[in-house]
């Protein structure tokens, strides 16, 4: 029995590699996938713009934590998403593993960059300015968001794939001592940007119903990234195996 | 309504951060699966240079 099952886990595990069932296996995910997305984001949105009571401190201006925490959250997820494979395609030389990586990259940019706009919309009216060069959150969060510019420019230069596939794998790999960085900004360098308030061991200083719409939240932008990504990366596998025969069997079905 | 709308007096902070966030949303899908059905199309057309006259539509490729 558990001879059977690691023989399957195993085959399972090589078939990660291979580009058909890749391919296929993130075209029968994507619509589940955007469906249980969409149906998060309304119910967290909506829970969090109405079901939620104002703070007794920032009344209802604290409503932008339920579009601030979930990007600045994915962008990091989607950061060790990218680094991880990366490093996985560098070591075992598995091309599926940096098809995952770039995919993940333009899409991480873009929730980091959101991060930092909802946060400067957020401070203007709390800390009363946009942004603050001294603030040890921000400036790491900046510095994330041009590892993911850096990532993605540097393959840009190698006109050779698997050049770029290696060397821009070190450069994710390096960049990911930054997340800690970020994580931890706010407890080593107290200054403009708050504490935690949900990722802490204890107790999380946030009651329930203010809690919940933005736990919602994080899991529907998790599952939209997870959506994109499967979009992005049947996109990746294509201009990877162009000319393999699955394609060219792929495209004789939906083209006849 | 018209309460709702005022966000205690943070309307432009509140309603400029979820309009943003929509906006970043919509412009992630479109790219998504424009390079999805980018890849589809150029491969379509680079296997076989003669069928390029005949283009395949983004309904029968998703």
């Amino acid at each position: 029995m558990t001879v059977t099952l690691r023989v399957r886990f195993v085959r399972w595990f090589h078939q990660l590699a291979s580009p058909p069932y890749v391919y296929r296996l993130a075209g029968q995910l994507a619509p589940w996938f955007a469906v249980t997305a969409g149906l998060l984001l309304l119910t967290g949105t909506y829970g969090g713009l109405v079901l939620a009571p104002a703070d007794y401190l920032q009344g209802d201006g604290f409503r932008i934590i339920y579009v601030h925490v979930p990007s600045a959250y994915l962008s990091m997820l989607a950061y060790i998403i990218m680094a991880t494979s990366a490093v996985v395609g560098f070591i075992w030389r598995i091309k599926m593993a940096h098809g995952l990586a770039v995919s993940a990259a333009p899409l991480g940019a873009s929730f980091t960059l959101l991060a930092l706009v909802t946060g400067g919309i957020w401070g203007k009216p709390m800390w009363g300015t946009y942004w603050q060069w001294a603030d040890a959150r921000l400036i790491s969060e900046l510095l994330l968001l041009f590892l993911f510019a850096g990532y993605m420019v540097l393959r840009a230069s190698f006109d050779d794939r698997e050049k770029a596939d290696r060397v821009s794998a070190i450069l994710a790999a390096v960049g990911v001592i930054n997340i800690p960085i970020i994580h931890y900004s706010v407890e080593w360098w107290s200054t403009l940007h708050q504490g935690p308030t949900i990722a802490k061991l204890d107790q999380p200083s946030i009651t329930m119903d203010m809690l919940s719409p933005l736990l919602v939240m994080i899991l529907g932008f998790t599952i939209f990234f997870a959506w994109l990504l499967c979009k992005r990366l049947q996109g990746e596998i294509l201009n990877r195996e162009g000319h393999a025969r699955w394609v060219e069997k792929l495209l004789e079905e939906i083209t006849r | 309504m018209s309460e709702f709308l005022q966000m205690g007096g943070y309307a432009a902070y509140v309603w400029s951060a979820y309009g943003i966030t929509l906006i970043v949303l919509v412009v992630n899908i479109w790219a998504a699966f424009r390079s999805h059905t980018g890849a589809l199309v150029r491969i379509h057309h680079e296997n076989r240079p003669e069928r390029s006259g005949r283009q395949p539509t983004v309904r029968q490729i998703t």
